[in-house]
């Protein structure tokens, strides 16, 4: 059984529409990284994921309804949006005393040696707590609980480097373990390369990318043209091209590497670059923005 | 002995702990929601505290400032209901409008306040549903409220009668005269009921403000009353008539009336000769029509609160 299955997701706020047909299914035991411009229905998407939204189509999580059953599926789902959720008045202990009341997979044995290697205090607010502890408390909630799927919607939005990279670390070392499955929505792109084991666009409403990162290495290539090759490259189809210091960067899909390295320096394209060519491509047919 | 019992008991232990997820009680999360509300709106138990430091605080300083105003306030007059009395029941009343006002505000905010500073997507994220939250809050003004209520009238009654028992001492006076004149414990009798009563014909004037609060972008408050002020000036405007301010009056304050054999000299609330009449109560239409009302406002507070989405 499929952890997330979509069938024509949708989704219509008034006359926008959020959701145009989503389908998407999520594995148990991936990282699925959910990347779209602002505005595109990544948030709206994992909102129907979450029970937090009524929606048109099927969708079924852990095999239940998110809608219906948001009570029982919250049992199996942790949800981290951003750092701005957790109530400014909640003392830390007081967080900790909650979940451990009312979460059945909550261990509180594990919370605590979370928030131990922490400078959290026990007895402060989260208003008193700077951005990056608060992200660090609710991490620490959330690891604490033993569920099937995480969803994080930019978990680390507004954080600094450091906290940023921590934050994953530990995510990866301390939770993940190939059980679980992580949904994960997020602009810093460059910092989850590494972490995703799948890939999905999200373009006005639709899905318009939806690839393992092992499908992406072996399909797709980038190329930096080496000056004066531009044509012979050009010539193999790719499917994007852009300039950068004066020299032609292109992204071919299902190409011969070999043939390619006779053209320039040939590497796995970077998640930005790819989105620029898949998603920036239909705006602009040509590809050609640099 | 210690360790070996718990050795023996070590296995047992383990197993019910595995075993809990399953087994988590229903009522747990109702009780941790609860509490959870306390923890957020201190003024929930504040509050009436305040009061009743203010009134204690208040009452020394007036003995202490109107020499002249203390034997009426340590019963020495005559009278078949000393004034004393009067001030005692006075308090009770105080407390009360306090939990009112209290409960009015806790509500309006309840669920408004949780969507204005996205903290619903924390609380939404755990295993607690929309009716076991909306219940929580709803049990504040109509079971926590009316006990701190109780609580806070007792001992600020206590506080009083104890430095009236010092002060009639140090003057020489015995205080069986006072306290008999008090008639605290019939009045100690009624006030649990009077609250449960309070709380029952209150209940749908709190669920709206909930449903309000559910419902409400903003400003949830103005929206509770306006409308019906709105409405109310209307009807005084164009038929001069006061129906709706009468309503609102009934659903305020119809409750003595309806759960009282009212006394008929009565000038403040809860005279001693001021009988229960928990059958008469019962058997008013004004109660389940507002009970009845009630469990739909709460309905549409639970559903609102499903179908808001965090702003």
């Amino acid at each position: 059984m499929a952890c997330i299955e979509a069938r024509g997701l949708r989704k219509a706020y008034g006359g926008t529409v959020a959701l145009d047909g989503v389908d998407l299914r999520v594995e148990a035991g991936r990282i699925l990284g959910i990347v779209g411009p602002n505005g595109a229905g990544k948030t709206t998407a994992l909102n129907a994921i979450l029970g937090l939204t009524p929606f048109e189509g099927e969708l079924e999580v852990l095999g239940r309804d998110p809608w219906t059953e948001r009570g029982t599926l919250m049992r199996d789902v942790s949800f981290i949006a951003d750092v701005a959720v957790l109530p400014r008045w909640l003392r830390v202990s007081q967080a900790v005393d909650y979940l451990a009341g009312v979460h059945p997979r909550f261990d509180r044995a594990k919370a605590e040696a979370l928030l131990a290697r922490t400078t959290i205090p026990r007895a402060a607010r989260v208003r008193e707590l700077s951005k990056g502890m608060v992200a660090q408390l609710h991490l620490a909630l959330v690891m604490a609980v033993d569920a099937r799927l995480l969803v994080l919607d930019e978990p680390t939005l507004g954080l600094d480097i450091l906290f940023r990279k921590q934050f994953y670390d530990s995510l990866l070392t301390d939770y993940f373990d190939h059980s679980r499955t992580i949904v994960l929505a997020t602009h810093q792109v460059e910092e989850v390369q590494d972490v995703l084991t799948d890939l999905v666009f999200i373009d006005r409403g639709r899905v318009v990318f939806d690839r393992s990162m092992e499908e992406i290495e072996s399909r797709y290539t980038e190329v930096m043209i080496r000056p004066g090759h531009d044509g012979a490259a050009r010539a193999l189809g790719p499917v994007h091209e852009r300039q950068l210091f004066g020299r032609t960067i292109m992204l071919f899909d299902h190409a011969d590497r070999r043939e390619l390295a006779a053209l320039g320096d040939v590497r796995t394209p970077k998640i930005a670059d790819l989105f620029v060519a898949v998603v920036g491509s239909q705006v602009q047919p040509q590809g050609a923005a640099g | 002995m210690t360790t070996s019992s718990n050795a023996v008991l070590e296995p047992a232990v383990r197993d019910a702990r595995e075993a809990a997820p399953a087994a988590l009680s229903p009522t747990r999360p109702l009780y941790w929601s609860v509490r959870r509300e306390l923890w957020e709106n201190r003024s929930i138990y504040l509050a009436p505290l305040g009061v009743a430091v203010f009134v204690v605080v208040g009452l020394v300083i007036h003995g202490i400032t109107m020499p002249s105003h203390l034997p009426s306030m340590l019963g020495r007059e005559t009278g078949s209901l000393p004034s004393s009395a009067a001030m005692y029941r006075m308090m009770a009343l105080l407390m009360m409008v306090t939990a009112f006002v209290v409960g009015t505000f806790y509500c309006v905010e309840a669920l408004s306040g949780e969507r204005r500073d996205r903290s619903i997507l924390f609380w939404k994220s755990l295993p607690v549903s929309d009716l076991t939250t909306v219940l929580a809050k709803a049990s504040i003004p109509l079971v926590v409220l009316p006990l701190v209520t109780f609580a806070a009238i007792v001992a600020t009654q206590l506080s009083v009668l104890l430095l009236s028992a010092v002060a009639l001492l140090v003057q020489g006076q015995g205080v069986a005269q006072f306290w008999n004149g008090l008639q605290l414990p019939t009045l100690w009798v009624k006030l649990p009921y009077a609250l449960a009563a309070i709380a029952l014909w209150h209940a749908p004037i709190y669920a709206f403000l909930l449903m309000v609060s559910g419902w409400a972008r903003r400003t949830a408050a103005l929206w509770a009353v306006l409308p019906l002020l709105a409405i109310g000036l209307f009807e005084k405007a164009t038929m001069n008539t006061l129906r709706v301010a009468s309503f609102v009056e009934y659903r305020l304050v119809g409750w003595y009336g309806a759960a009282f054999d009212v006394h008929a000299g009565e000038h403040t609330p809860f005279h001693p000769l001021t009988s229960l009449a928990p059958g008469r109560f019962l058997g008013t239409p004004g109660l389940w029509i507002g009970l009845a009302v009630a469990a739909l406002f709460l309905a549409a507070a639970v559903r609102l609160r499903r179908y808001r989405e965090p702003s």
